[in-house]
């Protein structure tokens, strides 16, 4: 079990190794940088001289891996470096927007696993094969809907023309709601169609069958036998899924005017911001490489089979 | 046991029974008409192969057909009351408390994230029979009185940790749980070992003794059949072939159908394929021993890291002569599969000597290796699963050749119609994907991969203990023809000594990876010379007829 949980966590490690040391190559592989953006403006009146010796302050200009050194040793002590562009420490920058993408992340993910689960229990519920059909066309319907659409017929409707959720001077929950429906919506949809297969696939094996004859009613089967053996395939994926919800949450931040790690990764990319980007792609990372690390170690919790190890292999 | 002479009312009669399935329009009947009842107390057996419609009667019974499956016809009377229209929430209070099932395959029939105590207390708790303390007790004597060791322990264990015959005991306890009137057992023992079975069938006798239970004895294996129930009801295509006292029905078959299984049964059979040293003139001389074991150990690493090993297989030794059949016998675990996966050079083994034809084994790397198995081929057990479902049958048969050889497409083509031909699969055939061809036509295919190369030993892992006795008979036939033909040798690895004692020359009998017994097969059969054979040999269904003809 142990060893299980070394290897688990070498793995972790080395995928945020990797997520660093490849938004640091691709960042610094493009043309110009944040402090050509900033100073070359011309209204500042700067001269080249002057230039250089603010390029020389940031050190911008030393072999690359120098500055690849140096940025992974400030990074393991928590060091983020300066903003370029606003010039205060990136650390600031990510306290003062991560609470705003934690609660839309968090929420979106939550109502999205809601909607998951409803979408599938019903239609393994209904006794009607066309009401079934229906119920699950729907998450091809979601998974279809581009969330910047979503977004925008969202406010149209319940802000505009129903006027249930108000646009201006929103409430610190009130303004979360369209855009929680918003990063759900989508990803609700493949967690929705892995969970349908997934019971459709146990209610097939014998088991249920067997709990069938002691007499147990559609519903206790589903509730007690089917559910638990049809959840946990479905961990796996919502998983994988976090990395969509980081990317459903930029997109939505920016369609609803949140000021969350979606709007300051949309500004340091138009101002070529790295010490920003490189710290948000390390989180991001971070994020994803922990829920993952968390659904592993969960899996021997939940499913007993995994607990103890079978003996020989042939 | 008991006879129509008994006052009470039958539990279960059955009368004019008809099943259909609808895919969308499709409309498929598998079930036609079919009438038979259950006294008090009786054991009556629904003996069927593949496709006869026995299961899905099984399954009207208890009210659990396939959503697709629909009663067309006929009436289902439990105590005389009509329960085959009855809805399912009518149903539940019949499930369980009046009707039990017992299911097949043990391995997939309890759910692995439950305990074994929680899955027996459901029944009870289901039925407001017992709760709290009372439940746990009730568990553990039920547990208990199936046979199981340390019940208290058990009743906390996951299935995976109990081995299949402990499941299927696991699984009888929640049959009997409410004592119920009618136990359905369908297939109760085919997934399991055969000195396991005997146990499994003795014990759901003992039961239905003590507490007075009918049981329906759903199952293809007429040797079973034999054994355990009073009356037989023979079925074929969704039609009651024949239906009588078991002795009647065995002793003067009257349906054609009833014959052909009664002659095709392995169990039954009195014919021993061949006749060993008669058929072929087997030379004395060891020189032509064409497959050597030689004190063959297989050691295995555990995977939970502690560094100990597991000894699969421990100093075996056999030699087989060319052109006849080895049987190597055991139950599962007992390193059959080892050994012939050693023996066809896809592991090498910890210590000991493997020579095929004059080669040694553990000479042979790379691509020695792989042309060395042209020499050696194997047919394995499942037929459904070793055939890629995308490949046309010509391209099973002609990738041996393709991987070996540049032969001429020409050629090719003839070489693959030829064997075809020898194992009697017609030529509309060769175009057909596996999914279009009935099991037996699958081995066939099988056996036609294997022998396009020309080998001479071919290896045949359970090849037909997926099949019905009819279809079984006919590949063992066919092999039996191919040996004589070609010249073969075959390594034959089976679990079911009726089959065995009907095809093999010689014999190894292995038990936890050690071998013993071994040597010809009359021998071994007619003078076991252990405890653990003499088991095995008792264990083998149909004895009962064996005593009555």
């Amino acid at each position: 079990m142990s060893g299980y949980l070394l290897n688990r966590l070498g793995q972790a490690l080395f995928v945020l190794w990797a997520a660093f040391t490849i938004s640091f190559v691709l960042l610094q592989a493009m043309p110009g940088d944040a402090i050509l953006i900033k100073f070359q403006n011309p209204e500042l009146g700067l001269n080249p001289q002057q230039i250089a010796e603010i390029r020389a302050s940031y050190a911008a200009d030393s072999a690359i891996w120098v500055q690849y050194i140096q940025t992974i040793g400030r990074f393991l002590t928590g060091n983020f470096g300066y903003s370029v562009q606003v010039g205060v420490p990136v650390s600031t920058m990510l306290a003062a927007h991560l609470p705003a993408t934690l609660k839309l992340a968090s929420l979106g993910f939550l109502l999205a696993a809601v909607l998951a689960v409803v979408i599938a229990f019903l239609s393994s519920l209904t006794p009607f094969a066309w009401l079934r059909g229906a119920i699950q066309s729907v998450p091809s319907l979601f998974i279809s809907i581009p969330t910047f659409w979503l977004g925008i017929m969202l406010i149209q409707i319940f802000s505009f023309r129903l006027k249930l959720v108000p646009v201006i001077n929103p409430g610190p929950w009130q303004e979360l709601i369209l855009p929680v429906i918003t990063l759900a919506v989508p990803i609700s949809a493949p967690l929705a169609q892995v969970l349908v297969r997934n019971i459709d696939d146990v209610l097939t094996r014998p088991f249920v069958a067997v709990a069938r004859a002691k007499g147990a009613t559609r519903h206790w089967v589903l509730l007690r036998h089917v559910a638990k053996n049809a959840l946990l395939p479905t961990l796996t994926i919502a998983g994988v899924l976090f990395g969509e919800l980081i990317a459903g949450a930029v997109v939505t931040e920016t369609v609803f005017g949140l000021n969350g790690i979606g709007g300051l990764t949309g500004r340091a990319v138009g101002s070529q911001d790295a010490a920003v980007l490189q710290a948000i792609v390390v989180l991001s990372a971070l994020a994803f490489v922990t829920i993952n690390l968390i659904v592993d170690l969960l899996f021997p919790v939940l499913d007993p089979r995994l607990r103890t190890k079978a003996g020989a292999t042939a | 046991m008991s006879g129509s002479n008994v006052p009470h009312p039958p539990v279960l009669e059955v009368e004019n029974l008809s099943i259909a399935y609808h895919d969308g329009t499709a409309h498929r009947g598998v079930v036609h008409e079919i009438s038979f009842r259950i006294d008090p107390g009786e054991v009556v057996a629904l003996v069927g192969e593949s496709g006869s419609g026995k299961t899905t009667t099984a399954q009207s019974i208890i009210g659990l057909l396939h959503a697709n499956g629909r009663i067309d016809g006929g009436s289902i009377r439990l105590n005389g009351t009509d329960i085959s229209r009855w809805s399912d929430r009518q149903l539940d209070a019949v499930r369980g408390a009046k009707i039990s099932l017992i299911p097949q395959d043990p391995a997939s029939s309890l759910n692995p994230v439950k305990t074994i105590g929680a899955q027996v207390g459901e029944i009870l708790r289901i039925h407001g029979v017992a709760s709290g303390r009372d439940l746990e007790a009730q568990v553990i004597s039920l547990l208990e009185r199936v046979g199981l060791s340390e019940p208290a322990l058990r009743a906390r264990q996951y299935p995976h940790e109990l081995s299949g015959g402990m499941r299927q005991r696991v699984l009888i306890a929640i049959a009997v749980a409410l004592k119920p009137q009618l136990i359905i057992a369908d297939e109760p023992t085919s997934a399991l070992d055969v000195t396991v079975q005997k146990r499994i069938l003795d014990l759901i006798d003992e039961l239905r003794t003590e507490y007075g239970t009918s049981v329906l004895l759903v199952t293809h294996d007429l040797g079973v059949a034999a054994d355990r129930a009073d009356r037989l009801v023979v079925l074929q295509g969704g039609r009651v072939q024949e239906t009588g006292a078991t002795k009647v029905v065995l002793a003067a078959p009257r349906s054609a159908y009833t014959r052909q299984l009664i002659a095709d049964a392995p169990s039954f059979s009195a014919v021993v394929r061949k006749a060993p040293g008669t058929a072929r003139a087997v030379p004395a001389a060891s020189d032509n021993d064409v497959v050597i074991v030689d004190g063959l150990v297989q050691d295995f690493v555990r995977m939970d890291g502690n560094g100990k090993s597991f000894r699969a297989v421990d100093d075996l030794s056999f030699r087989v002569r060319r052109g006849t059949t080895h049987a190597i016998v055991g139950e599962s675990g007992s390193g059959k599969t080892t050994t012939i996966r050693a023996i066809v050079g896809f592991q090498k083994p910890t210590a000991g000597r493997i020579e095929i034809d004059g080669t040694d084994l553990s000479e042979l790397r790379g691509e020695t290796l792989r042309q060395f198995r042209r020499k050696i081929q194997l047919v394995y057990q499942n037929p459904y699963g070793s055939l890629d479902p995308r490949q046309t049958v010509f391209d099973i048969v002609s990738e041996p050749l393709l991987n070996f050889g540049r032969l001429a497409r020409p050629a090719r083509d003839e070489k693959v119609r030829a064997i075809l031909s020898r194992v009697g699969l017609p030529e509309a055939a060769l175009d057909r994907r596996p999914h279009a061809l009935s099991g037996g036509q699958r081995q066939r295919v099988a056996i036609a991969r294997a022998l396009v190369l020309d080998p001479d030993v071919v290896v045949l892992d359970e090849a037909v203990s997926a099949l019905d006795v009819t279809v079984q008979a006919r590949i063992l036939d066919l092999l039996d023809e191919l040996q004589r033909d070609l010249g073969l040798t075959y390594l034959f690895v089976s679990h079911d000594l009726a089959v065995v004692r009907q095809i093999s020359d010689t014999v190894s009998v292995l038990k936890d990876g050690r071998l013993v017994d071994g040597g010809s097969v009359e021998d071994v059969f007619e003078r076991p010379g252990s405890d653990y054979t003499r088991e095995l040999i008792n264990a083998i269904p149909g004895q009962k007829r064996a005593a009555l003809v």
